[in-house]
């Protein structure tokens, strides 16, 4: 048992090797945050590069100071102590004060892009998101659309344990699902997040949104993607929400607003042709059949 | 060198007890030390060995080895095992050890009662591992126990909450004795403002303790009763609110970081001037910059939960006051660094240790003010971003601060040097693995890997990778530390009572090892002064 763990180790070990080579550029050029598609993306990426640099200033300055106290009083160099050397008023002063200002310089920026996104007036379209053990539901409140949201079926082969499918040619492993979220480029939309089970977190990078999807109660959130940015947009669940957090991604096909307009109307006649037959319990959400000639692209 | 002498053969005709009774009735703070060392280092490699299994399936993608669920459990176990199990009694024994002896106390003030708070720990933690062999499997809500979702643990949940309360009754227990000792038994001319600052520093986790460990125990009670008992206080079916365990939860946990690192503080603020061979530079300016931090880190917990979802006001709010805290701490890394400056430095593993304190805390702590700005935080939170930042302020924040107290004070322990190249050696490899280990997860979670997932998108390998490989160096490197402490016991040259030439302190006037009940007599006004030059 031990011996069989064991050799399964050095396998994956030496599988891994390979791909290390194999796929040089794929990874490690992954090292930033995203600069996103909206404004408010944006801004967040620029507020992060900002205080980064600031702390690469600071550090620069303090570790060069601990470096150089390194280098050059070392007992070994026959450095003698100053061991009068215990406190300084005006020193300590300094480094007390100067942090505040430098504070405060980050902080403005912050505060500023807070109040920016807290800002939820004058959207153009709501659509309540619903977090659920896992996947996500998509409501569409003035068009009586309404659709989940899984991992899609290659993924989900593919991330059972031992599957012996390689996640590799799985494309967007983990990072794709069977319906998803359409919305409009060029539109303040607004979500209203809530969660049906445990709290889950809706998160996609590229608008620089994530809210926790809360059961009892309706978060708000929006966002507006640029005009020329339509296509497709990943994120995943961003709050340990049970055994598999790790499944439940999302993806946003944003779409221009005629496309959008297109799509909504008639997803919105084709589920109420389903509705209407005498099981009314048949869902709202298209079967597979529905799904071939689809109004989701093939993602 | 005479009040040691005679300290000593006044100890000769002392007697201990003998066999198990040593142990099991133990009322010596130095034997109740020594068995809280050896219990956190076990935990420290029973919560190791969990982070290894999780590097091992976070190896490559695809799921190689666990289940999510069980993957889940290692990550939730790791953390409540490293954080109660290792860091908090790795501090106490610390603690136990060394402040009756900086103070010139014979023992710690409550002796039975620090046999209690030890000995609740091994019932503790049997009860919370033995979680995994119950229907359902060890907890996997996360160590921060958000309801709903550890609502739906298994047969584990009662056990996690009765640990978590025993743990918490321990670290109460412990606190106060360190509290009425500090306050009760410091030799006459010791006022607080001549108090080493370890014992400063753990003077205010001590309080720290007090107010935030019955927060914790009335948190997971409430969780205990939603669970069995009906209520629904973070139930909304029932008018309850998921956030407000949140709240309350972080109003614990935020106070229980500066728990984690205080006393690494203070440790390092003896260690560097001891290795300077220069007093520590702006010793007040020390104790109230930690006792402002004590101060703030009750009014920034919301950090935590910046996506929850609260007003614009006290997102502002959490926000100014987080960042507040880089001010303090500044403070201290800045006399750190002026203690270095024109010193007379050598660099014995104790220094080593605290030098990369110095540097890799710096980082951890430069990440942390990142974190505080809330719309960046909206990207970070919940990711591998944010496991980066708090590793680097517990592993080569708290794990290296006890590493070099314990290699500062070893010899003292024992009367014996340990292998010094050996320790070398413990520590290069530490410090590069630490690094290969939890730098590279920065760019994960900027890249956009959310945190406690057992598999993940392909283009997180090569990072994912990387880290894994320093996870298993870094874990190897540390059996070194287990063997060298043991080679130093077996046949480690004997050392003088001043074990370090730069060294100053009470401890250093008694010989090494120490005499069983130490300062049975208080330190005369001479040897105080010595001891006092900080």
């Amino acid at each position: 048992m031990i011996r069989e763990k064991l050799a399964h180790i050095l396998l994956a070990l030496a599988a891994s090797a390979v791909t290390l080579t194999a796929h040089a550029e794929s990874g490690w050029n992954q090292l930033n945050m995203t600069q996103g598609v909206t404004h408010i993306s944006r801004e967040i990426y620029h507020l992060h590069m900002k205080i980064f640099w600031i702390c690469v200033a600071i550090g620069v300055v303090v570790f060069a100071v601990m470096i150089w106290s390194i280098v050059n009083y070392r007992r070994s160099k026959g450095a003698v102590p100053d061991v009068t050397l215990v406190h300084n008023t005006r020193v300590e002063f300094i480094w007390t004060i100067v942090p505040v200002f430098i504070l405060v310089a980050m902080a403005v920026p912050a505060a500023r892009t807070l109040i920016e996104i807290e800002d939820t007036s004058k959207t153009e379209l709501t659509i309540k998101v619903t977090g659920f053990q896992w996947g996500w539901q998509y409501d569409y409140l003035d068009d009586g659309v309404m659709y989940y949201s899984r991992l899609d079926h290659r993924s989900d082969a593919a991330r059972e344990l031992l599957s012996g499918i390689d996640p590799e040619s799985v494309e967007h492993y983990l990072l794709n699902v069977d319906h998803p979220f359409v919305v409009p480029v060029d539109t303040k939309v607004r979500l209203l997040v809530t969660g049906a089970d445990v709290i889950h977190s809706w998160w996609v990078p590229a608008f620089g949104v994530k809210k926790d999807a809360i059961p009892g109660f309706v978060n708000e959130a929006w966002f507006k993607i640029d005009k020329d940015k339509p296509g497709l947009y990943r994120g995943q669940c961003a709050e340990l929400c049970g055994r598999d957090h790790g499944f439940m991604p999302i993806v946003v096909d944003a779409r221009s607003k005629e496309d959008f307009a297109a799509w909504l109307k008639q997803t919105a006649a084709a589920q109420k042709q389903a509705a209407a037959p005498a099981t009314p319990a048949a869902a709202p959400v298209p079967t597979a059949a529905t799904e071939e000639k689809a109004p989701w692209p093939k993602s | 060198m005479a009040e040691v002498l005679t300290t000593a053969s006044h100890d000769d005709h002392d007697h201990k007890p003998h066999g198990w009774r040593r142990w099991v009735y133990a009322t010596n703070h130095k034997d109740i030390g020594t068995m809280y060392l050896i219990f956190a280092c076990i935990m420290f490699f029973v919560g190791g060995g969990a982070a290894m299994l999780i590097r091992l399936e976070l190896f490559k993608p695809g799921l190689q080895f666990f289940d999510p669920q069980f993957f889940n459990s290692l990550t939730t176990m790791h953390a409540l095992i490293m954080i109660f199990g290792a860091v908090m009694p790795a501090w106490t024994g610390l603690a136990n050890w060394m402040i009756p002896m900086q103070l010139g106390a014979p023992d710690m003030a409550l002796p039975r009662l620090n046999n209690l708070s030890f000995w609740i720990l091994p019932f503790a933690f049997t009860l919370l591992l033995s979680s995994f062999f119950v229907p359902g499997g060890a907890p996997a809500g996360g160590w921060t126990m958000y309801p709903p979702l550890i609502l739906q643990t298994g047969a584990a949940f009662p056990m996690l909450i009765f640990s978590v309360h025993l743990m918490g009754a321990s670290s109460i227990l412990g606190a106060i004795n360190v509290i009425v000792t500090i306050m009760n038994m410091r030799a006459s001319g010791i006022t607080l403002l001549r108090m080493p600052l370890f014992v400063w520093t753990w003077l205010i986790t001590a309080y720290l303790l007090i107010a935030v460990m019955p927060v914790l125990a009335g948190a997971v009670t409430m969780l205990l009763t939603d669970h069995f008992f009906g209520t629904t206080f973070f139930t909304a079916a029932g008018g309850g609110d998921p956030v407000m365990f949140q709240h309350i939860f972080w109003f614990f946990g935020h106070p229980e970081v500066y728990i984690l690192i205080l006393p690494a503080f203070g440790i390092i603020s003896e260690v560097i001037p001891t290795f300077s061979r220069k007093p520590l530079f702006g010793y007040e300016a020390m104790v109230y910059a930690t006792a402002s931090i004590a101060f703030l880190s009750f009014i920034v917990w919301a950090h935590h939960m910046f996506t929850v979802g609260m007003p614009l006001a006290a997102q502002l709010f959490f926000m100014l006051s987080t960042m507040l805290i880089a001010v303090p701490t500044g403070v201290k890394v800045f006399n750190w660094t002026a203690t270095m400056w024109k010193g007379s430095l050598s660099f014995e593993p104790p220094m080593l240790f605290a030098l990369a304190f110095l540097f890799l805390f710096t980082i951890g702590g430069f990440s942390g003010l990142m974190l505080a700005i809330v719309p960046a935080d909206y990207q970070y939170q919940d990711t591998y971003f944010v496991v980066a930042h708090f590793h680097y302020v517990l592993v080569p924040g708290a794990i290296f601060g006890i590493m070099a107290g314990v290699y500062y004070w070893l010899p003292k322990w024992t009367g014996r040097m340990y292998d010094q190249t050996l320790a070398k050696w413990h520590f290069w490899l530490s410090t590069i693995f630490v690094n290969v280990l939890f730098f590279p997860q920065h760019f994960l979670g900027l890249a956009g890997m959310p945190r406690r997932i057992p598999d993940y998108a392909v283009q997180f390998t090569d990072w994912n990778m990387v880290s894994s490989i320093g996870g298993f160096g870094f874990g190897l490197a540390q059996l070194l530390f287990p063997y060298l402490i043991w080679k130093c016991v077996r046949s480690g040259v004997p050392v003088g009572p001043r074990a370090w030439e730069g060294a100053h302190g009470l401890e250093w006037e008694l010989p090494s090892p120490p005499p069983y009940h130490s300062w049975t007599t208080p330190p005369s006004d001479a040897v105080i002064a010595r001891g006092a030059e900080h």
